[in-house]
């Protein structure tokens, strides 16, 4: 066990290059008689897998999906950050560095923004080498556009599938080594417990989802790509199948689980209609460069929103953050939501939601259009019609999403948002190298927990699962594994593959032996209602508490009454659905704990206890400038360690945005 | 929108595993509101099932916002339903009315074989993409992003065309199960861009042969994958890909 951070000695924009002049490396011959796991294929999996597959590692990959390309990163819509400064505009890999450090409330670490900045620009020329087509000028060079918590355009884009793109091209430099042989590709298949054999992980066992059976995989080193654990609170951007169940389990193997409470709760969703709602939809931030955000002036305004006179809107996040107005950061901006809906002001029949309205986007670009028409005599009606079409070419398919879910045309009428939980920056604690506490365990996407603090801005999620593949691993697992080119491949008959594979199996008997009265369903619902109300925007001490005696009792009830339809050795969705909800229960605890013993606010992790005057989140760096990194002990029992941060370069101070 | 309540009839394919036989089996679901998303209702039934120690229908799901291309239901004999351009998870129960009576199938191609109910074998997509659906770029090889203009036009083109999600509807909804437009949809993205110039020939031959090798039909020109495509796929990138294969042939020394 280590739990050393790793961070190279040295300036902070030289750390990454004398890392790389000094790191181990493995020669071709010995590569190919090393064998990856790879857990997940979204965008940190699928570009690790196909980067160390062409190195000549042999690599197997895993994903719970029918195929690698339906991983969740697929969902991600509006764009990736890069310090190309193609605008102009006076970025570079510092401003990138310091708006990530700055976004994150000064809750990461430096060295690895750093590293993420300095890569940042690779990742696009990669993708655009892979055919992934982004939008592009008349030119036919790279268009940019702004996203929260910036004063730079850096966000490149495909129209509102950057993630699919991304994905799709990472994806086929996969599927090209799957037909070259150096990737083995598992699909359908779901990691159920990380194998270690003296001290270092070893191998993976895993359950076929068509057939029910447990396989057990040997590695020489174990790499977990599988995602966020947003789940959590049921609700939420996520989807359906996304789990935190490879990560609990690695961590209940002895690696620390860092930062579990720091949640991003996004903006602009689309609001709950109803209890039957299964998940939630997100319209991308980039809808924030054009729609402005409002609430009637007066409570409980029941009028249609185009019966509001512009006097008696209160565009609210321009009124409190005049520097930034609507892109401030994700957590800003959800705050600021909740606390109009909260003081009643809130729109529609639920009365939880605010409006996005881009009536002056289509008078404006309109306007540019008819400019460039020559036409000076056209009128308002014609503007806006024109206007509608330019925002239809930028966000038509998000604008199409919007109407097919709630059945209104929002080119007619205001959008209806509120925030929904869609992202973790917790995760597995890693160290520079993206090692876990636990030997030949890597983290790597968001999955880790290392590279945006307490609150992540827009279009880096992409960035970094991207970097964490194709830039980090490559490197950083090198030098892991040139200790290990003397070791064999283990033979899964190996005492510890059986006893793993007998635990697995055990607890899955056990599951299917409670044939109690309630469904899976029902607990995951239950789970989420307790987190959302007790862990979600705003958090306090004694809701908090109360959170982790429900849970713990839901815990009991879980164990004791669900019920689990199918068989064992079959497909059985229910009985995966299962596993995943146990160990979400069990994180859901971990994350009220993290929540509680943090008492400050920082991010996404709002304490009550912990404010300005004005409201704001109010950080506490004499007594909470450290990483929270748990170790799993026992049921309900965990200790805390701590990474202290230490900023070199930023100097933290408050956030403003104003 | 007014919101109102139903009652729905279900008719839906159950299958056990590849080897059984299937059936369809009807199925009563009681106040389902306009609001719910077509697969919110088979939660719902799955509920009712899991309650009545019956075993849910399987299906394949995922995102459920209309990307991930997990979803795929024939309903009321059209792919992914009665809206155009649409997925799934993204149809919702205002397409229905109190009373009505809905078929849900899965997707009906020997090339798509049934897993359990409504959940088939799409597999053959990837082994299609492993053929050539790529530009062979290692990692750490790429010159700077915008060192390659590349004509708006063409750059538009290949994003419509990468828009496709892989979800099979175009060959479900084909008279011949054919996969051209999946096959071309990716030809035509690689083909006009700078990027997949050198392996352009190549590319699509060896994709076909895939395609052919997987037992999906011939394209016979009904249109149909255009219709009932999700994202709007042109079958223009047919004719590209027909336009390739035959530039490929032509030149291409066997």
């Amino acid at each position: 066990m280590s739990f050393d951070s790793k961070i190279p000695t040295g300036e902070m924009n030289e750390k990454w290059n004398d890392y790389k002049g000094h790191v181990k490396l493995v020669n071709p011959a010995n590569k190919r008689k090393l064998e990856i796991i790879v857990v997940g294929t979204g965008l940190a999996g699928a570009s690790a897998a196909a980067s160390l597959g062409e190195m000549g590692y042999k690599v197997k990959a895993f994903c719970f999906q029918d195929s690698p390309r339906r991983a969740h990163s697929i969902a991600a819509q509006g764009g990736i950050n890069a310090a190309k400064n193609y605008q102009n505009d006076g970025d570079s890999v510092f401003r990138l560095f310091y708006d990530t450090v700055k976004g994150g409330d000064y809750r990461a670490r430096e060295a690895n923004v750093h590293r993420l900045a300095e890569v940042s620009s690779s990742i696009i020329d990669q993708c655009v080498a892979q055919g992934v087509p982004f939008a592009r000028e008349y030119g036919g060079l790279l268009s940019n556009r702004s996203f929260g918590g910036t004063q730079v355009q850096r966000t490149f884009y495909a129209a509102g599938q950057t993630g699919q793109q991304l994905l799709l091209g990472a994806y086929s430099a996969l599927e090209r080594q799957v037909a070259l042989g150096n990737v083995t590709m598992y699909a359908r298949h779901e990691m159920q417990d990380v194998v270690l054999i003296d001290e270092k992980a070893r191998g993976i066992i895993a359950r076929n989802l068509v057939t029910g059976e447990l396989e057990k995989h040997f590695g020489h080193a174990v790499l977990l790509c599988s995602g966020g654990y947003g789940n959590v609170f049921y609700l939420s951007t996520n989807a359906m199948g996304s789990n935190v169940t490879a990560a609990w389990k690695a961590h209940k193997k002895g690696a620390f689980f860092g930062n579990p409470c720091f949640t991003q709760i996004h903006p602009t969703c689309i609001p709950v209609s109803g209890e039957y709602q299964s998940k939630l939809t997100l319209m991308s931030e980039s809808l924030r460069n054009d729609g402005r955000i409002w609430v009637p002036k007066k409570k409980d305004d029941n009028r249609k929103a185009i019966d509001i006179q512009e006097e008696e809107r209160d565009y609210y996040l321009e009124r409190r953050y005049p520097a930034f107005g609507n892109l401030v950061p994700r957590d800003v901006a959800s705050r600021a939501a909740k606390e109009r809906c909260d003081e009643g002001y809130g729109v529609g029949t639920t009365k939880l939601a605010v409006y996005l309205d881009f009536k002056d986007a289509f008078v404006r670009y309109g306007k540019i259009e008819q400019g460039k028409q020559g036409n000076t005599t056209g009128t308002l009606e014609e503007a806006i019609k024109l206007g509608k079409a330019v925002v239809e070419e930028k966000y038509g398919n998000l604008f199409e999403m919007y109407g097919k879910i709630t059945g209104e045309n929002p080119y007619e009428m205001p959008m209806r948002i509120y925030p929904a939980v869609h992202y973790t920056m917790g995760g597995l604690w890693v160290n520079y190298e993206l090692q876990t506490t636990v030997k030949g365990l890597y983290a790597l996407g968001e999955a880790n927990f290392s590279d945006h603090g307490a609150n992540r801005l827009g279009a880096s999620a992409l960035m970094q699962g991207l970097a964490d593949g194709y830039f980090v691993i490559p490197y950083t697992l090198g030098n892991y594994l040139a200790d290990d080119i003397g070791t064999a491949n283990i033979p899964t008959s190996h005492p510890a593959f059986e006893a793993t594979e007998k635990a697995v199996s055990n607890r899955i008997d056990t599951l299917m032996n409670i044939k109690g009265t309630k469904t899976v369903e029902s607990f995951h619902k239950r789970l989420g209602k307790i987190m959302w109300e007790k862990c979600g925007m705003a958090r306090n001490a004694k809701g908090l508490q109360e959170a982790i005696t429900e849970i713990q009792e839901l815990k009991r009830e879980f164990w004791s009454d669900v019920k689990i339809s199918g068989e064992i050795k079959a497909m059985n969705p229910e009985l995966d659905k299962a596993g995943r909800v146990a160990d979400f229960i069990e994180l859901g605890e971990l994350m009220c704990k993290d929540a509680l013993e943090r008492n400050e606010s920082c991010g996404g992790h709002f304490r009550e206890e912990s404010q300005t005057d004005d409201g704001e989140a109010k950080r506490d760096d004499v007594n909470f400038s450290y990483v929270s990194a748990w170790e799993f002990r026992g049921e309900s029992n965990w200790q805390l360690n701590k990474e202290p941060l230490n900023f070199e370069i930023v100097k933290p101070s408050q956030r403003s945005y104003k | 929108m007014e919101h109102y309540n139903m009652n729905l009839t279900l008719k839906v394919w159950r299958q056990k595993n590849h080897h059984s036989a299937g059936t369809l089996e009807s199925y009563q679901v009681k106040d389902i509101s306009s609001e719910m998303s077509f697969l919110e209702m088979f939660d719902v039934l799955n509920e009712q099932l899991i309650t009545d120690g019956k075993d849910p229908i399987a299906f394949d799901h995922d995102c459920r916002e209309g990307i991930c291309g997990s979803c795929s239901m024939y309903i009321d004999g059209r792919a992914h339903g009665p809206w155009t351009k649409n997925t799934v998870c993204q149809l919702h129960m205002r397409a229905f009315k109190n009373g009505d009576t809905i078929v849900v199938e899965p997707w009906r191609s020997k090339a798509f074989p049934v897993i359990k109910d409504l959940m088939v074998n799409r597999s053959a997509f990837d082994r299609i993409i492993q053929a050539g659906g790529y530009i062979s770029v290692n990692t750490g090889n790429a010159v700077d992003a915008n060192s390659l203009p590349i004509d708006k036009k063409d750059a538009d083109n290949a994003f419509m065309a990468a828009a496709c999600i892989g979800c099979g509807a175009c060959v479900a909804a084909c008279i011949n199960s054919s996969a051209m437009l999946f096959v071309s949809a990716k030809v035509a993205q690689l083909s006009l861009l700078p990027q997949g110039q050198p392996e352009r020939e190549s590319r699509v031959l060896n994709m076909v042969a895939q395609m052919d090798k997987e037992s999906f039909g011939n394209c016979s020109n009904t249109y149909a994958c255009e219709a009932e495509c999700p994202k709007g796929i042109s079958v223009s990138n047919i004719a590209r890909l027909n336009k390739e294969y035959l530039t490929a042939g032509l030149s291409t020394e066997q």
